[in-house]
């Protein structure tokens, strides 16, 4: 970390408990502008929670955001998209009973200049990304219900893209795709990191994202077991972070680092 | 441009190997499901008619089955609204009860010690005032339930107890009649009705409203370049709500008024009583003109307006409503309030038409109000619903009460069938949407 710029997002010392269980406990990760973090960590190890702190969904009990240096007020979505942060959610968050566009505009719905829904607007903008994203896509009259698993993928990510975002979360983005769409989706990923946005990859398959990602940072038991460069450790070493808790040489340990003494 | 020419190829290909109904209903857009319920109610139309030896399909009838519906209309379009984002309201009757007492005591014993008897401006003030009053009670409900998280059916089924009770407490149980002579017209009858004239150029201008719609939203998909219907769809659509619309003109411009109103009339204005009688048309009925405004604004609200897509995005999944920074507890509170005022225009409908407000009014108007709602294909699992279905759904469960009183089957009957009707008619469309996936 001999990076001298300032972070697009630091987290800092970041604490939510639900009904006394700490689901994240004192955890600080950062991204800086055109990088790839993969937050990884077990099932309920709390990657998850500890994004939608910063995407608005949950409120924090402890801690600081910092948006390129300056502490943000991130209370709710709303507040998030306001500092460029959008999200593409596991269960990927779609209302499955309208189509792509209104799914793609939800709650950013462009109007007529006599504030009515300028739904042919939003369709052409709709069918402009989708094709970049997804060129086979042609049914954008149907309720996102009538799609595949890819499909609604796409529409999640194209929702995420279609506003200049300059942070984004991809909470398993992968995860209901197939080979060729993994793909596609890594293809995408690079493409938005030479544009300058960071990007934050969370995800429980290591596998999934070591290639993407420039830097690790591990989660277990909702404490961050420690940072790495992809390039200093092996998938082996970041499975025993993992799993064990275990910190490499070449990593930064965390609060959540195994104690060895 | 090797990918479009492709694309359109196969759906060239795609619309050949289907059979000429299905490339019809492709070309239209006509929404099946909504022709199915036309073809449904038109069968019951027939069939009462058949058995009640042709009294059913009258100008006379259905005027009269026309104004009979207006008000269960009203409420269901906000009806839909609440269900489509998974909540119910089972207080709607009660509202109308209470909103309609209030403005009976408020026309026919506050306003005139004021103002005086028949004051030109009672109606208007009393119309608004019971407006404003729904909309604070539906606006309660509404805060109820999203901000203190309790389940809309306990809310309002605390709110139909309550309403209900507050009717009888206003005036101690206390019939209220009559009712200002202005306002009694949003009742109907030979005077709240707007006569053939005005009903023609009503007539007209909806055909123009028809057209101009048609055209604006062929321009519109011009405008990025998008597959259009084909000519031959536009003339025909255009030509069949022309048609519809001229159609019922003409039914309710050729129910004349009773002799003895006519008679009447005719002493009063100095006309010479002619041979065969006085033929005075009625033309639409008040009550019907405001229930076909509000379907035409509230369909405007859930298709047209922010407000609108909201409410379907939460009924399809709340929680992405929520994550896409969606105010989901206000857009709650806004559709109990909206709800609250459609009671109030039903109320106001209601009491008019019975010319008193009495402390039973609306009651079980809940019950039908949802069941046209269902019936006119919103689904209580939330996310769809459409304005008119509601209103069709109206009119469908009023032409079964309707023609079984014009046939003579016993109230006990009457309600067994609509309630057969009512699970009939849900489970037939669960059947066509399983189809239909």
């Amino acid at each position: 970390m001999t990076d001298t710029r300032t972070p697009l997002v630091e987290l800092k010392n970041i604490s939510i408990s639900f009904g006394g269980i700490h689901a994240v406990d004192n955890a600080s990760v950062d991204l800086y502008p055109g990088e790839v973090v993969a937050l990884l960590g077990h099932n309920g190890a709390g990657k998850s929670t500890l994004i939608k702190i910063l995407s608005g969904a949950y409120k924090r009990d402890g801690g600081e955001i910092l948006i390129n240096g300056e502490p943000a007020d991130i209370n709710n979505p709303r507040d998030a998209k306001k500092y460029g942060i959008e999200t593409i959610y596991q269960t990927l968050a779609v209302a499955d009973n309208v189509d792509a566009a209104a799914n793609l505009y939800l709650g950013r719905e462009l109007r007529t200049p006599w504030g009515t829904l300028d739904d042919v607007a939003m369709e052409a903008k709709t069918r402009e990304v989708m094709g970049r994203l997804n060129p086979n896509f042609q049914r954008f009259k149907e309720p996102v219900k009538a799609l595949s698993g890819g499909q609604r993928q796409s529409v999640a990510i194209a929702r995420a893209i279609l506003f200049n975002a300059r942070i984004l979360i991809m909470d398993e983005p992968t995860a209901a795709l197939g080979p060729q769409e993994t793909a596609q989706v890594g293809e995408l990923i690079k493409q938005l990191k030479k544009e300058g946005i960071g990007i934050f990859l969370i995800s429980h398959d290591i596998h999934d994202v070591f290639d993407l990602a420039d830097r690790v940072s591990v989660m277990k038991n909702g404490q961050v077991v420690g940072h790495a460069r992809t390039e200093d450790v092996t998938k082996d070493e970041v499975l025993g972070m993992i799993i064990l808790g275990k910190v490499p040489e070449k990593a930064i340990p965390g609060p959540g680092a195994m104690q060895t003494a | 441009m090797a990918d479009i020419t492709t694309t359109a190829h196969a759906n060239r290909a795609r619309s050949a190997g289907e059979n000429p109904v299905k490339r019809f209903f492709r070309a239209t857009e006509i929404d099946t499901r909504l022709l199915g319920m036309i073809g449904a109610m038109l069968i019951i139309w027939i069939g009462f008619n058949i058995l009640s030896g042709g009294l059913f399909l009258t100008p006379r009838n259905l005027w009269n089955l026309s104004v009979q519906t207006a008000s269960v209309a009203v409420m269901a379009t906000g009806m839909v609204l609440v269900i489509v984002t998974r909540n119910i309201d089972l207080s709607v009757g009660s509202i109308l009860g209470f909103v309609g007492m209030s403005m009976g005591v408020l026309q026919a014993e506050l306003l005139p010690q004021l103002l005086g008897f028949n004051h030109p401006a009672i109606w208007v003030i009393t119309l608004i005032a019971g407006i404003t009053l729904g909309a604070a009670i539906g606006a309660l409900h509404g805060s109820i339930i999203a901000f203190l998280n309790v389940p809309s059916f306990i809310v309002t089924l605390g709110g139909l107890l309550i309403w209900r009770g507050a009717t009888w407490f206003v005036t101690s149980g206390r019939t209220v009649a009559p009712m200002d002579s202005t306002f009694r017209l949003m009742g109907g009858g030979t005077e709240g009705s707007i006569g053939a004239t005005a009903s023609w150029i009503v007539g007209a201008l909806a055909c123009i409203a028809i057209v101009a719609t048609i055209i604006n939203a062929r321009k519109q998909r011009q405008r990025f370049g998008f597959p259009q219907r084909p000519m031959w769809a536009e003339y025909f659509l255009t030509a069949v709500g022309c048609a519809l619309v001229l159609g019922a003109i003409a039914v309710v411009n050729s129910y004349p008024w009773p002799v003895a109103i006519a008679r009447k009339y005719a002493d009063a204005n100095g006309i010479a009583w002619p041979e065969g009688g006085l033929f005075i048309p009625h033309g639409i009925a008040i009550p019907v003109l405001i229930a076909i405004v509000v379907g035409i604004v509230m369909t405007f609200i859930s298709t047209r307006l922010r407000f609108g897509r909201y409410v379907f995005a939460i009924g399809g999944n709340r929680e992405a409503a929520e994550l896409a920074g969606i105010k989901t507890r206000w857009v709650t509170v806004k559709i109990f309030a909206l709800m609250g005022i459609l009671c109030a225009i039903a109320a106001a409908i209601s009491t008019a038409r019975l010319n008193a407000a009495t402390n039973a009014q609306g009651e079980l108007d809940e019950l039908y109000t949802i069941a046209a709602a269902v019936i006119g294909g919103t689904s209580l699992a939330g996310g769809m619903g459409t304005i008119a279905g509601a209103m069709l759904g109206a009119l469908v469960m009023q032409s079964l009460q309707s023609g079984m009183v014009l046939v003579g089957i016993d109230t006990p009957f009457q309600r067994i069938v609509v309630g057969m009707v009512l699970v009939v008619a849900v489970w037939l469309d669960t059947v066509y949407r399983a189809r239909a996936k």
